[in-house]
């Protein structure tokens, strides 16, 4: 392969990965990801009585994610508190857990996730939907499987794993560049999938094949911070 | 200790055991021919069930658990009490084992007592609670102590061993209550904050193991 990546990686490798559980003490269940400057800290709180009351489901329990940039997690400030991406991300995070969790054991309470980001440089909500679902397990909520986020991509025309701030963004070479965040379980069902930008199914496939393998990593180091935890208790 | 080989940690998803012999317990499910772990926890095979025991999380009520709870709100045929779960705890007028008159519900227990119930049910409206056995009832004396309720079988330890020996060394008694409240009462005050701190020992050096000998010597090296 002929491509060069700025920061020396080859296409098909991710940045370093790291993954910590139980960093806040007073949460339920908590966790910390690492994906090269990317960090995530994901708190639980739950599950709890729902209030205000009008917004208790008797079916099944409610999801609620609550994703924010921290104002010095970029180079450039941001302003802090809920903005249109934030929303979204909040959103896409509740769509990419739910499948896995069994809440329909929790008949009017609801599960509160907090995702902190304080470090920032691309793939921010796969980061975030990692470390939330440690801090889901971590909390001790049925899951019917651990959940593991990555993106892949295009450069120009190859397709790529693990997209940072540069490629991302400031890419514009060629046709440009392509983000795609993917969540799998850990028996290789998608539950999450977003695209950024243009591709063809041929090489979305690819992508996808490329991630699903990624992804097998990140269980590893999802399983491994799981297990750590667990032998000091 | 013999069975540490067979506890393994476990987390959601992961194939605990295989084959059409095994029957899923409680914290696990059966999907084909494996049990798979729905719960971050300790496996653990007993015969042929396999159960997963959560390492943390909030307490999730049983049924038959006695927990301690503080009275929430009296209502016309009971109490509401706050047992630290999300669902509402109720004690009903008729789970009190002798007559109580319907105006007099205060003078049994008001907001703001605590009392050592008995969870007798758990339906889709709530909990049901009891008090129509031995040692449960309102509490008039003592200190209670909070700590992680998931530290609690280690404060009870084997067959109630680890209790025992606290009972006996500090001439307390101790309820504990699943939900991570425990009651202490004795005689004197002294002994009652060292039972407290004899429990607070074990809750931070749950993780080791032989912990009833070492509790022993941190007993027998702080007692005056």
């Amino acid at each position: 392969m002929t491509f060069k990546r700025k920061d020396g990686r080859k296409a098909d490798e991710m940045r370093p990965i790291s993954a910590k559980v139980g960093v806040v003490p007073n949460a339920d269940g908590s966790a910390m990801y690492t994906s090269g400057k990317t960090i995530a800290i994901a708190a639980v709180y739950g599950p709890k009585k729902m209030h205000p009351q009008h917004l208790q489901n008797p079916e099944k329990g409610t999801l609620r994610c609550n994703y924010s940039m921290l104002s010095f997690s970029v180079s450039e400030r941001i302003r802090p508190g809920p903005n249109r991406r934030s929303t979204e991300i909040s959103k896409i995070t509740e769509w990419a857990l739910e499948p896995v969790l069994m809440i329909n054991q929790f008949p009017n309470m609801v599960i509160d996730v907090h995702i902190n980001i304080i470090q920032a440089d691309a793939g921010t909500r796969c980061a975030g939907i990692n470390a939330a679902a440690m801090a889901l397990a971590h909390a001790g909520i049925p899951m019917r499987n651990m959940i593991s986020s990555i993106s892949a991509g295009k450069l120009d025309k190859t397709i790529v794993l693990d997209l940072d701030k540069h490629e991302d963004s400031e890419f514009n070479e060629g046709e440009g560049s392509t983000d795609i965040p993917m969540t799998f379980t850990n028996d290789g069902k998608l539950t999450h999938i977003q695209v950024d930008g243009h591709i063809t199914k041929e090489q979305l496939k690819e992508a996808i094949s490329l991630a699903r393998e990624a992804s097998k990593k990140v269980y590893a180091v999802q399983k491994k911070a799981l297990k750590e935890v667990g032998e000091q208790q | 200790m013999t069975e540490e080989n067979t506890r393994q940690i476990v987390i959601p998803g992961e194939v605990i055991a295989k084959g059409d012999q095994f029957l899923p317990g409680e914290g696990t499910e059966k999907r084909g021919e494996e049990i798979v772990a729905i719960k971050f926890g300790l496996a653990e095979e007993v015969k042929n069930l396999v159960k997963v025991i959560p390492l943390s999380g909030n307490y999730q009520p049983r049924r038959g658990n006695v927990v301690v709870g503080k009275v929430e709100n009296v209502t016309f045929n009971g109490w509401i009490l706050d047992i630290g779960t999300a669902e509402t705890a109720f004690l009903s007028l008729m789970e009190v084992p002798r007559y109580v008159n319907k105006d007099e519900l205060d003078e049994v227990m008001t907001i703001g007592d605590m009392a050592v119930v008995k969870i007798w049910g758990i339906n889709k409206r709530g909990i049901d609670l009891s008090i129509k056995s031995r040692g449960l009832g309102r509490i008039d004396q003592g200190i209670i102590v909070k700590v992680n309720p998931n530290k609690v079988p280690r404060i009870i330890g084997k067959e109630g061993s680890m209790i025992k020996l606290i009972k006996d060394e500090t001439n307390c008694d101790i309820t504990v209550g699943q939900n991570g409240l425990i009651w202490i009462n004795g005689d004197k005050i002294e002994n009652e904050l060292f039972a407290k701190k004899a429990v607070l020992f074990v809750c931070e050096k749950s993780f080791i193991h032989g912990l009833t000998d070492e509790v022993k010597k941190w007993l027998e090296e702080n007692k005056k």
